[in-house]
Parts: structure tokens; C-alpha cells; sequence
């Protein structure tokens, strides 16, 4: 187990491979990438129970599943230094011929991931197959999920929401990024959401909440009372809040960071508020 | 001339049913989902035998599709169940990306496809499936003509590692391929050997194939029947070796002659051996209601418009 210095180390140094990789190419998806880093460190470093060995079906382990896939440079980023393949590869971010496509997928063989998403909406039910099949399988493991909250608009997540409360699938834990923005602007201008909380409820899950998504003690210390709260029947639901662009100061607080690389300028100002922490791939 | 005899008449989808209660015994890795049509779709059996191993999702086609890639993650062999039209064109980008790009080992049965659905019309009578299917990277398309060709592509396609879509229907139709046949995805079936013309059809035209054939026969045309039971991939050797013979071809199908067999049948000779080609299929257009007869008479999909076809085609041999 690493301590939260460790941790708090390691997110930094994500969030300057965030920022590199879509600096390289002028393209990607940084604001929301930037605001789950503490949730993705936390994750994989913290709470999953998972083996060094990537394995597609990923038996006797827990397993992750990333809904909103254009998060994509903080994903391989956490899963480069978690060991699945050299921190070298994020060189390769969107370039052509790279197993780190734009968005991630299964069809280069990149290890860890367990299947394509991009088009937005279909995570939670992938999850929710891949976390009936645990419980066929007799694997007492848990299937992580993370989706967006602008997300929820697509109509197949509630179909889902719906079918994961009705079937009891307990062994599921769905986040979501709270962050209130999304491209076009704030969720609440687009499409309202309303009460996340209260719809999540109202479908029949168990709800809780994490206020402080960029706290790295918060996310483990409310990510663990999540974990508590599977086996008992009902699919959990953490509403993660996080700020989009969370550590740099000018892409925080708003949606134009949700899908626009930084200039050099830009890049180094960014990157001065991160500092190496563990050395830059 | 060979002899094919119906021995009852009988619906390909019970086909599917029995080739999924059969698999439910001898493969525990096989799980069923269906949206809300379990009965519709023959189901029933699977479902009463195998509780724990059935999944029944509601109206949700899109969380079925999504669901059936995960439960692959750990070595479930899913197969979903629901009409042709839901199970493709209402969750195409579900099957795109989750299943098809993510390389996802789902069976996908689809069940009414085409006019012989019948009464209920064109919002569930699609004929655009083939084509949406067969367009996807790595999809396997397959098509079956009777009950027992259905229960043995059933139990064919969980020994294949890969997505399939499989396409069957709902009227009872001649039953007259082999009850043990040896099902080979990607292989045709030649029915009948003929010079003067390759008869090629998939699903419910194949019987329709061989009584024109029979017909023609009598008139001194022999026809060479070919079963292509897997659209995709084609077998292009059994297709250019008929139709290096008999120098023409018509093409059969309950579909829209865009995206349909025949497409995939006249890229090929186009490229390989062009020859001249009739199609046997709906013209860009969407069906109605009334009874299967009925509908496959008026839009021209029978052993009358097939031995019409045939003469036409072979006029335009050189």
C-alpha cells in the first residue's frame, strides 16, 4: 500500500502526461482527463484488486471499465505507470500506427483495455455483462465503472441503471464525473441533469457521495466505503465531484479545456504548476 | 435431378430454439438475453432449463447488445434474442463499438426478419439488416433457409470465436436440409448441378430456388441451386466455379437488393468474372402489411420471379 504523499506524487506526474500528450499532437481531451486523475491514481494504485499480468478476461481479479473513453490520456497515462506497457508508448498518443488511438480500444491489443468506448453511453452496460459473468464464474470480484456526467444524457445508460437495479447486480461500482461541464458548456445549459443523485436513487441503486473528487485521501477514504457497501443487493453509484482542468489554474472552472490541447506557452505554464515528480516519460 | 422433399413444414426460429436448448446442455459458457420476446424467439426451453444462465433484459435492446459484449469478459458465450430489426438497426452503434471494433465473441439471432413477418408491417419487417451487418469489420453474416439448417448453424456458431449475425424467420417453411447436416460457416451448398444457369439464394428463397429449378427443368433449363447460407465470408470459390460454368447468375433474397447477397455476389464477379446477373429482391423499398404469401408474391420474391429472372438473364448471355 503507498501513502498518500506516493499517491499525491504520482498524480502529478499524470496530469503532466496528460497535458504532454495532447500538447504533442494538438488534440485530446485534457479538461476531464486532468479533473479524474486522483480517482484513476487511487484506482488502480489503491483499490482494485488486479494482477501485473493483463489478461482479457481478467479472472479473480477486479476489473475497470471507462465509459467516457476521450478521457483517454489520463487512462493510459495510469495504466503506462501501473505496468501494462512501457510509460514510453504515451509518445504514441494519437499517432498513426500507435496502440494509444484517440479513444480506447481492444482492436490494437493495448493491455488494459477490455473493450472500445468513445461513443458515449455504453460503458455501464458493458460493465454490467462483465459483472454477471463474475458472478457465473463464482469470482468475487468487483467490476469498476467511470462515466461522464454529461453521459447520462444518452438514453442506453438508463436502460441500464434500470436493468442493474431490478437484477440486484451488486458487485458493480459506478462512478460519475460529477464536473457540471461538458462541450458545449455547463451540463445544466445543455441538458439539465437535475438531481443525479435523486435519479439514481429513484432507479433503485445505493447513492454516495465524494465532495471532494481532487482530494486523494477523500476519493480512497469514500471510493473504500463504496466497496463496503457491494454484495448487499443493490449496484453502488459514487457521485465523484471533481473540477474539470483540476491543476491548472486557467483550465479549471470551465469547458473549454473539455477537448482542446494547450499551446507551447500554455503547455509550460501548465506543466510549471505540476512539477516531476517521478520523471517525465 | 436431385430430389429435396419437405418433410413438414416448420419456422426457422424454433430451429434457433432447439440448436440453443441443445447448446445449453453440452456448453455451460453459453448464456441467452432477450428483449422481452423469449417466446417470439423459441427461447422458452433455454430459459426453463438453464435459469441462471438466461437473462432477460426488457424493452433495452441497446443494454442488451452492451451487456452481451461484457459477459464475453471471462468467457460467456452470449447469444441475444430479439428481431431482425431491433437487433441491428436499433442498436447499431452498439454493436459497432462494443461488440464488432472491441472484437466481441456475441452470437446476435435475429428472428422476423424480412416481409414474411407478415401482418405487423414495415416498422418490424426490416430488409436493410444484411447489409447493416455485413458492412461491420469481422462480422460474420449468416442466413438459413429451413428449421434444421438453423439448429445447426445455431450450434455451429458457439464453436466459432468471433461476433455472428444470425438471421432467421418467423412463417413455417419447408423443412428439407439434412436433420444431422454438418454446418460450415463461409461454405455453400450446392442443391442442384445445372449448366445453363447458377441460381444463387440464401434464407427463406431457397426452396423458392428449387422449385423454379424443378420448373425450369421441365422446360429443358437446368439450373444450378446454390445454397449461400453465410453472406459473409462469401465463398467466392463454390460462387466462381458455378458461374464459370453456366456463364449467368440470379441472385435470391428476402432484402433490399442494396446491401443484400446480390452485392456481395456481383462484386465478386465484377472483379473476378463478370457475367451477367438478375437480382431476386426488394427494390429499394419498405414492405406492408398482409400475409406472407401474399407480400413475397407482390414484391416479387418466389419460384415464379425466380424462373422469370432466369430466362431473362440467360437472354443476356453472349
Amino acid at each position: 500500500m503507498a501513502n498518500i504523499k506516493q499517491l499525491e506524487d504520482l498524480t502529478t506526474q499524470v496530469r503532466r502526461d496528460i497535458l504532454r500528450q495532447v500538447h504533442k499532437v494538438n488534440s485530446g481531451h485534457p479538461g476531464g482527463s486532468l479533473g479524474c486523475a486522483e480517482f484513476f491514481v487511487a484506482l488502480y494504485n489503491e483499490l482494485m484488486d488486479r494482477k501485473d499480468e493483463f489478461s482479457m478476461d481478467g479472472i479473480g481479479e477486479d476489473l475497470f471499465f471507462l465509459s467516457n473513453g476521450h478521457i483517454s490520456p489520463v487512462f493510459y497515462s495510469v495504466l503506462a505507470r501501473a505496468g501494462y506497457f512501457p510509460v514510453e508508448e504515451l509518445n504514441t498518443f494519437r499517432l498513426l500506427n500507435s496502440r494509444l488511438q484517440g479513444h480506447p480500444t481492444t482492436h490494437e491489443g493495448l493491455p488494459g483495455v477490455r473493450v472500445a468506448s468513445g461513443s458515449l453511453g455504453q460503458g455501464i452496460s458493458v460493465s454490467i455483462g462483465a459483472a454477471q459473468t463474475k458472478k457465473l464464474n463464482k469470482d468475487n470480484h468487483i467490476i469498476y465503472t467511470l462515466c461522464g456526467d454529461g453521459e447520462l444524457q444518452e438514453g442506453q445508460n438508463w436502460e441500464a441503471i434500470m436493468y442493474a437495479a431490478g437484477n440486484g447486480v451488486d458487485n458493480l461500482i459506478l462512478t460519475v464525473d460529477l464536473n457540471g461541464q461538458q462541450i458545449d458548456g455547463a451540463t445544466d445549459n445543455v441538458l439539465p441533469l437535475g438531481n443525479v443523485k435523486e435519479k439514481f436513487e429513484a432507479f433503485g441503486w445505493d447513492v454516495m457521495e465524494i465532495k471532494e473528487g481532487n482530494n486523494m485521501e477523500a476519493v480512497i477514504s469514500g471510493m473504500k466505503t463504496a466497496k463496503e457497501k457491494t454484495g448487499n443487493g443493490k449496484p453502488v453509484c459514487v457521485l465523484l465531484h471533481t473540477v474539470m482542468g483540476h491543476g491548472v489554474d486557467f483550465m479549471m472552472h470551465t469547458h473549454a479545456w473539455h477537448g482542446k490541447a494547450p499551446n507551447d506557452e500554455q503547455l509550460e505554464k501548465a506543466l510549471s504548476q505540476n512539477p516531476v515528480t517521478l520523471g517525465d516519460y | 435431378m436431385k430430389k429435396y422433399t419437405d418433410t413438414g413444414k416448420k419456422d426457422t426460429r424454433s430451429g434457433f430454439g432447439a440448436g440453443l436448448t441443445e447448446l445449453g446442455k453440452k456448453n455451460e459458457n453459453v448464456v441467452a438475453l432477450c428483449a422481452d420476446l423469449t417466446g417470439s424467439l423459441k427461447m422458452d426451453d433455454f430459459k426453463a432449463n438453464h435459469p441462471d444462465r438466461f437473462f432477460q433484459v426488457g424493452i433495452a435492446e441497446a443494454n442488451m447488445i452492451g451487456m452481451a459484449a461484457g459477459m464475453t469478459i471471462g468467457g460467456k458465450i452470449p447469444f441475444t434474442g430479439t428481431f431482425a430489426n431491433f437487433s441491428t438497426g436499433r442498436v447499431y452503434d452498439q454493436i459497432r463499438q462494443s461488440v464488432a471494433y472491441s472484437g466481441k465473441n456475441v452470437k446476435i439471432c435475429a428472428s422476423h426478419a424480412g416481409l414474411t413477418l407478415g401482418e405487423d408491417g414495415a416498422t418490424h419487417q426490416i430488409l436493410e439488416d444484411i447489409g447493416l451487418m455485413k458492412m461491420l469489420p469481422g462480422m460474420t453474416v449468416i442466413n438459413t433457409c429451413d428449421y434444421n439448417q438453423t439448429k445447426a448453424a445455431t450450434i455451429a456458431i458457439a464453436d466459432y470465436d468471433g461476433p455472428v449475425y444470425l438471421r432467421f424467420g418467423r412463417p413455417k417453411v419447408a423443412n428439407f436440409t439434412p436433420e444431422d447436416q454438418n454446418f460450415q460457416i463461409g461454405k455453400a451448398v450446392q442443391l442442384q448441378e445445372g449448366s445453363d444457369v447458377t441460381i444463387i439464394a440464401t434464407g427463406h428463397l431457397v426452396w423458392e430456388a428449387l422449385q423454379a429449378a424443378e420448373t425450369l427443368n421441365e422446360n429443358g433449363i437446368t439450373a444450378e441451386v446454390i445454397n449461400i447460407h453465410t453472406i459473409k465470408p462469401l465463398d467466392d470459390e463454390a460462387i466462381l466455379k458455378s458461374v464459370k460454368k453456366t456463364g449467368c447468375v440470379v441472385t435470391a433474397e428476402e432484402h433490399n437488393f442494396l446491401g443484400g447477397l446480390g452485392e456481395s455476389v456481383s462484386r465478386l464477379l465484377a472483379t473476378q468474372f463478370p457475367a451477367p446477373q438478375e437480382f431476386i429482391a426488394t427494390n429499394d423499398t419498405f414492405g406492408e402489411s398482409g400475409t406472407p404469401e401474399q407480400l413475397m408474391d407482390k414484391y416479387g420474391l418466389n419460384a415464379a420471379a425466380i424462373e422469370a429472372a432466369v430466362k431473362k438473364v440467360m437472354a443476356r448471355k453472349q
